[in-house]
């Protein structure tokens, strides 16, 4: 059992104060990733639970502990390092058996729990090698089974494979999924890559300029976001934004006036826009389709990126915004042509002028809760396929 | 074509660097050649370069003083000195290193700016001190003298070698438990390691060539080897083998120690401690 909870965490250096009232409820077990652009804090919050930083106001707790005062290896918490951060003087054993020597575990025992760990990691030929005879997913290896020997609690990883080539981000990110699986503990996960957060998270935590946007599970954040920023910052390639204004509101859905004649309603709940409020619309590239029969928008392709088994179109709109579209491996577009846009209302997201995103009518039924798939059941609601 | 002005280049600065190492080593390898002559091939002139080598200016040093109770001072003095200096250098490079205030670069800015007084002006206070003590001629009193003249420098250089020592590697040994001593000595000083043997190799260069101090603090009990030479440049004229011979025989152990250790000094100076 281990649960972590922040209550209004603060965190002021001599001149900025750079986390503001974070609270954060974080689950047996649970993976916790904490994504945000550059600065905004993620690694400050994660030293903080870590004890490596100060925490100016609030409470941490873990397992329903204070812990502000405890120094960090009473915590019961172990950290994987960015830069992985090994002994450069101790060989792979000893640099996984140091916080037991540390502890006072006999020289026989904490060779053989390296060991034993070294076995799960695929260490066990490397136990004697210095770490610069290591290559970087070698080291990282280290670096986890180093947090592994000590049987953490709570594991703490700040952007552990931001410095490994794309192949071995992919295996690491694998394994560290397995690893969580198989041992069932609570981590905490710091990156700026989408990929690993989405594929990673049982909870997202988004952070900006030291606050919370939003916090949820990744498809709820993919289809749920709370506001612009969130909706900007998670998925790949970006959400497209388009000004819009609202020309009618009702109980299925608000009807907004795109660039050019067409209009689109999108099923949010009414009571959030009235006519005439201009707002933002959101869809993603991937819900974009290129359709000659029922287009809303027609524009002009500016580069088209083939990735091979999918394409990505920037299209340039009527109203000068551009839209990135993305189609099928075989898509024939060429530069210059003009394409066809379909723009499926319920596909969208609505934004009002403060950036703050209208509630859908339905919850997307991959982030429904339990008692909530059971009222849909009961509202006998059936999920559209393409949604 | 393109080989030719980069091969041309590396010869100059090939010969100018034998020139320069040429110029620097020369007197040393003139006092040498000069200790082995007579006194009156020592002021020949044209000077010679070949003679009949004689060890006369040696054995006349060796009766008139006893070299060994002068270089047991100065190994002594120079060892302890550097010892101590590291002793209160570490500690200080640590705090200012990891934990840095506002203050922190002033601090080592004033530190240093100290070097900068001529010991000349501080020479009445501290010998006042030193005799009201009973430091005078004291090993104890000039191991002090030469730590605190060391220390600026010693400080600097630590703080510069821990500097160059990642952070991240602290803090995992903190998350591993480490007692800040245990971070010390069983994470910080082993990666600093080469950092710090060449800043006490320096420590000790420089303490058994310091000449001021130990010329106005000591006469005999506590004299190092720099007095030692000072004695042969008497007032009734110099004897230019003489002398030769006894700085010959003072700079003999800290030539050797450098040579040994060269390599050590080279790799800490030149290069961060990690990475
Ligand atoms: N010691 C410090 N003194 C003053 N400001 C600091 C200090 N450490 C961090 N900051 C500031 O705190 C803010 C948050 O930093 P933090 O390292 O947590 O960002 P981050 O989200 O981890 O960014 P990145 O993705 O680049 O790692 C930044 O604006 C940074 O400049
Ligand atoms: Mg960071």
């Amino acid at each position: 059992m281990s649960t972590v909870t922040l209550r209004d965490i603060h965190k002021t250096y001599v001149d900025a104060e750079v986390i503001i009232g974070v609270d954060l409820d974080i689950n047996d077990g649970e993976f916790v990733v904490f994504v945000g652009p550059s600065g905004c804090g993620k690694s400050t919050l994660l030293r903080m639970i870590a004890g490596l930083e100060e925490i100016t106001s609030g409470d941490l707790l873990i397992d329903g502990e204070r812990m502000n005062d405890v120094p960090p290896d009473k915590r019961g918490l172990a950290m994987v390092f960015q830069t992985y951060a090994l002994y450069p003087h101790m060989t792979v054993a000893e640099n996984m058996a140091f916080s037991l020597r540390l502890a006072g575990m006999p020289k026989a025992k904490r060779y053989e729990r390296a060991k034993e760990v070294a076995r799960i990691l695929q260490l066990e030929p490397l136990l004697d090698r210095k770490p610069r005879a290591l290559s970087g997913g070698q080291r990282q290896r280290v670096a986890i089974g180093r947090a592994l020997v000590r049987n953490p609690k709570v594991f703490l990883f700040d952007e552990p494979l931001s410095n490994l080539d794309a192949a071995l981000r992919v295996q690491m990110r694998i394994e560290l999924a397995s690893l969580h699986d198989s041992l069932q503990s609570t981590m905490i996960y710091v990156t700026h890559d989408q990929v690993e957060a989405m594929t990673l998270a049982d909870k997202i935590v988004v952070l900006q300029g030291g606050v919370i946007e939003q916090v949820g599970s990744p498809l709820e954040l993919y289809h749920h976001p709370r506001n612009l920023f969130v909706a900007g910052f998670i998925g790949s390639p970006k959400m497209n934004f388009l000004p819009v204004t609202v020309t009618a509101v009702n109980d299925f859905g608000t009807t907004v006036s795109l660039p050019g004649e067409a209009s689109v309603t999108i099923p949010v709940k009414p009571g959030y826009v009235s006519i005439g409020d201009r707002a933002t619309l959101g869809i993603r590239p991937e819900h974009l389709q290129i359709e000659p029969n029922h287009a809303e928008l027609t524009g002009e392709v500016l580069v088209v990126e083939r990735l091979g088994g999918e394409t990505f179109l920037y299209v340039k709109i009527m109203g000068g915004d551009t839209l990135t579209i993305q189609t099928n491996g075989d898509n024939t577009s060429l530069v210059h042509d003009r394409v066809p846009i379909a723009i499926h209302g319920d596909l969208c997201h609505l934004f009002d002028q403060q950036g703050e995103a209208i509630p859908k009518a339905r919850r997307h039924h991959l982030t429904l809760n339990e008692s909530q798939e059971q009222e849909a059941h009961e509202q006998s609601y059936q999920p559209k396929l393409n949604y | 074509m393109a080989a030719k002005p980069k091969l041309r280049r590396r010869i100059w600065t090939t010969a100018l660097g034998w020139l320069a190492a040429g110029i620097l080593f020369f007197p040393i390898f003139w006092m040498v050649l000069t200790s082995f002559k007579t006194e009156v091939e020592a002021i020949a002139i044209p000077p010679k370069l070949f003679f009949q080598p004689t060890l006369e200016n040696y054995s006349t040093i060796n009766d008139r003083t006893d070299y060994f109770s002068f270089a047991l001072n100065s190994v002594l003095i120079s060892v302890g000195s550097t010892l101590l200096a590291l002793l209160f250098a570490v500690p200080a490079a640590y705090a200012m290193a990891f934990f840095p205030t506002k203050r922190t670069k002033g601090t080592l800015l004033w530190m240093l700016s100290t070097k900068m007084l001529p010991p000349v002006g501080v020479l009445v206070p501290i010998y006042l001190i030193f005799r009201n003590l009973s430091l005078l001629d004291t090993r104890i009193g000039l191991t002090i003298i030469y730590t605190l003249i060391n220390l600026p420098i010693v400080v600097w250089m630590i703080y510069t070698f821990f500097k160059d020592v990642p952070k991240d590697i602290l803090e995992a040994g903190r998350m591993d438990g480490a007692s800040t001593r245990q971070e010390v000595f069983q994470v910080l000083l082993p990666l600093a390691l080469p950092g710090i043997a060449s800043t006490g190799l320096l420590a000790i260069i420089l303490s058994w060539n310091e000449a001021f101090w130990s010329l106005n603090l000591t006469t005999t009990n506590a004299a190092p080897l720099t007095t030692f030479i000072a004695s042969f440049s008497s007032p009734q004229g110099l004897f230019w083998a003489q002398l030769s011979a006894a700085s010959s025989l003072a700079i003999a152990p800290i030539l050797i120690f450098g040579w040994l250790s060269q390599r050590q000094l080279v790799r800490g100076l030149t290069f961060g401690a990690v990475k």
